[in-house]
């Protein structure tokens, strides 16, 4: 074997959710791809990285990613963007389509997937819109735009509101196994709300959106589901309601699943404080109740991925009244520390906590990439699960600076990432 | 941050940040203050030299005359910037006008927006200047819920009450919109009065019962029975047609203050209103016509003193004062 571009990652704590392994091991890279696991004979030359006291996991896959590019660079860049997943462990992220121009043209696929390619940080799959300009109209061209490079179709930013179209595009979607995924909320519901319907919209005198904005378009959903046998995915659940109509189709078999985000998980409705802009997000930020839901959910496994809804803006687009700012919330580089939280509360080990973020999205996108499986490209992560950080927006590697964790105190640094058997990230640069 | 002795506090952006005991030293500064309003010449030197800002992003009329006033009374230089001629109108972003206005360095800023909040944003971007809401949103307007206690107080002895204790106040109409009503349903809170929210259950805040402690009451025969104090919210224009209620008419028919319905108050019950009043929509022109059971133009009154006192207090000056200042 020849060692020039062979390394030894040594003495970490491999996890691999993917095959249920959790152990103490060295893993060889060689040639971009994972080539032992275990102990392995090391050749001459290789570079060896010790990983004591670190975990080495797959390189996390983020479903849920808005790169802002093309038509938005002033919120951020696909170079941006990626560069922050590899700062917050993340290798693969799925990217959502409500760019301009919208991702409803296979040659939107490839500009966004070369951009990716040319910076080199994560691999981007690009999410294609499922109706045509995410006007609400027309069914985009699903086939085209999967061989182009989609892994699933959303018009996210803003629901599917009709329903005889919803039905079409679950119909439609079955001849190529394509995954739609919702973003439920009824924009008649919302109306003009800008935060969640309770005691503190209220008292802060900003209109809220209810709960029954999310649950009444997840329940349509399921029916259609049921009718169609499309492969339906609920984005942000964020509601206890919406969350038992989910439960309730898995257990009848309906091929429905759901994500949430770290932000839905560990904050309430309260963050908003002070008419804080960078607690605004869409769906908002709910009240304890639901975020106990979302916990018990992920433990009991019917919440299958954490994605973080990473929503970079710049700052004009959030330093204005609570009503006028934009919706969203940057999440890359809290994605793992926050996560993390859900071991330290027993909600889920460290396992379960990994797969949520690597096998379980890249399974159900169809890529191939989530495990540690010898002969799989070398996306990977180290990480130290314990040193302890606080959130500082300046210290972010995006452009965006919008996140909803500023000054929280975290447990769990990325320290390397690698993108096929490359060092894409290194603490402390 | 040096706070000035008068309040104790740099800025006033909403009654949820007051203690009663603050509540209280306004009041008292307003009603010495109402003196120099019933004066032949009505100016006193206190504020002279300082300058104040009012910045009105929305149209108003009697709030920002009777800031201006206060200002103008207390010989304070006082400039109104309204957003039709300001640069607002020319594309400049909040945060812009802003800063234009921290480099001339006013003494007070008195804001009116219609976002709920922006008195926050304003506070928080001008670290050297006192900021007063006159009104965000639909969150607070602090001045009219002290104007409206001042008034509330004049008239505890005619309701045979030493305080505010155990009051029981209606607040009717369309509160979900109303600034006036949080700002005086907090107010009244803080000082032991008990609220209620009376009015179509279209026009109530989500959890309103939790956020403040309030009962909510959809028909005004069970919301008004026994109250001391009814107040009357303005039912805006745009509400009117459909999306909250179906008509004026059945508005008026099932909400509207009348005379009948006034009679389920107790017998001294005072109605007010923050204006301007849409008569033979939430109130009854006789009602509304009535010196004795209307205390709308008491209102405007005290609003002037209110605000002088707390323009007065802001700027740093103690109860007992103004009259030496004069």
């Amino acid at each position: 074997m020849n060692g020039a571009d062979c390394i030894l990652i040594k003495g970490g704590r491999v996890v691999d959710p993917a095959h249920n392994l959790d152990t103490t091991a060295d893993l060889l890279l060689e040639g971009g791809l994972i080539r032992a696991v275990g102990r392995p004979d090391v050749p001459a030359g290789c570079r060896v990285i010790s990983a004591a006291g670190l975990v080495v996991a797959p390189g996390l896959v983020d479903m849920h990613v808005h790169l802002r590019e093309p038509g938005y660079e002033y919120k951020e860049t696909i170079a941006g963007a990626t560069r922050a997943a590899a700062a917050g462990g993340v290798t693969a992220v799925a990217a959502m389509p409500n760019t301009n121009p919208v991702i409803d043209d296979p040659s939107v696929v490839g500009y966004v997937l070369e951009k990716a390619r040319v910076a080199g940080h994560a691999n981007v799959h690009p999410i294609g819109a499922i109706t045509r300009g995410l006007k609400g109209e027309a069914l985009s061209e699903m086939g085209l735009l999967q061989r182009a490079g989609c892994v699933a179709f959303s018009d996210d930013g803003r629901a599917v509101m009709d329903s005889g179209l919803m039905r079409k595009a679950l119909e439609y979607s079955r001849a190529f196994g394509a995954l739609i995924i919702q973003h439920a909320e009824d924009s008649a519901l919302v109306g003009c709300g800008c935060m969640n319907e309770g005691v503190t919209s209220s008292r802060l005198g900003l209109p809220g959106i209810p709960n029954a904005s999310e649950e009444v378009l997840v329940d349509r959903d399921i029916r259609l589901v049921a009718l169609t046998g499309g492969r339906y995915h609920v984005a942000h659940l964020s509601t206890a309601g919406a969350l038992t109509a989910v439960t309730a189709a898995r257990v009848r078999g309906l091929p429905v699943t759901c994500e949430v985000t770290p932000h839905h998980f560990a904050l309430t409705d309260s963050a908003v404080g002070h008419y804080d802009t960078n607690a605004k997000m869409a769906p908002p930020l709910r009240d304890e109740k639901d975020r106990q839901a979302l916990l018990e959910g992920l433990a009991r496994g019917t919440i299958t991925v954490i994605a973080t809804d990473h929503a970079p803006h710049d700052i004009d687009s959030k330093r204005v009244p609570f009503c006028q700012a934009a919706n969203g919330v940057v999440g890359l580089e809290t994605l793992l520390p926050v996560s993390l939280e859900l071991v330290r509360d027993g909600v889920l080990d460290l396992k379960g906590c990994l797969a949520t973020m690597t096998c379980n999205p890249a399974r159900m996108l169809g890529i191939d990439r989530g495990t540690l499986e010898v002969g799989k490209v070398a996306d990977l992560v180290l990480f130290d699960p314990e040193e302890a950080w606080e959130v500082d927006a300046i210290d972010l590697h995006g452009s965006g600076r919008n996140t909803c964790f500023q000054g929280r105190q975290v447990r769990g640094r990325v320290k390397t990432t690698f993108l096929a058997g490359r060092v894409v990230h290194r603490d402390g640069t | 941050m040096v706070e000035p002795v008068g309040l104790g506090r740099k800025n006033l952006l909403g009654m949820a940040d007051l203690t009663a005991e603050e509540i209280f030293r306004i009041l008292d500064t307003a009603a010495s203050f109402r003196e120099v309003n019933a004066r032949d010449i009505k100016k006193v030197p206190t504020l002279r030299g300082k300058t104040i800002i009012n910045l009105f992003f929305e149209n108003s009329t009697r709030t920002r005359t009777s800031f201006e006033l206060a200002g103008k009374r207390m010989s304070a230089d006082v400039i109104n910037i309204s957003a039709s001629s300001s640069s607002v109108a020319k594309g400049e972003t909040l945060y812009d006008t802003v800063a234009t206005l921290q480099a001339m360095n006013p003494d007070v800023v008195v804001v009116r927006h219609a976002q709920s909040g922006a008195h926050v944003f304003l506070a928080r971007n001008l670290p050297r200047t006192v900021v007063v809401n006159a009104g965000d949103g639909r969150h607070e307007h602090p001045t009219q819920a002290l104007l409206d206690l001042l008034t509330i107080r004049d008239h505890l002895p005619a309701m045979k009450r030493q305080g505010f204790a155990g009051l029981q106040v209606a607040i009717c109409g369309d509160v979900v919109h109303s600034r006036v009503a949080r700002s005086n349903a907090i107010a009244l809170n803080t000082l032991g009065a008990r609220v209620r929210f009376v009015g179509p259950p279209t026009l109530m805040p989500a959890q309103a019962e939790q956020a403040w402690g309030v009962t909510v009451h959809s028909d005004m025969e069970s919301g008004l029975a026994g109250v001391d104090v009814v107040m009357v919210l303005r039912l805006q224009n745009e509400r009117m047609n459909g999306a909250f209620i179906p008509s004026v008419r059945e508005y008026f028919e099932f909400w509207g203050i009348n005379r009948d319905r006034l009679n389920l108050a107790a017998p001294h019950a005072v109605v007010m209103h923050p204006g301007p009043i849409n008569r033979g929509v939430e109130i009854a022109s006789d009602v509304a016509d009535d010196p004795k059971r209307t205390l709308i133009l008491e209102q405007v009154a005290n609003g002037l003193a209110v605000r002088m006192a707390l323009l007065y207090r802001l700027c740093g000056g103690r109860h007992g004062d103004e009259r030496a200042a004069s």
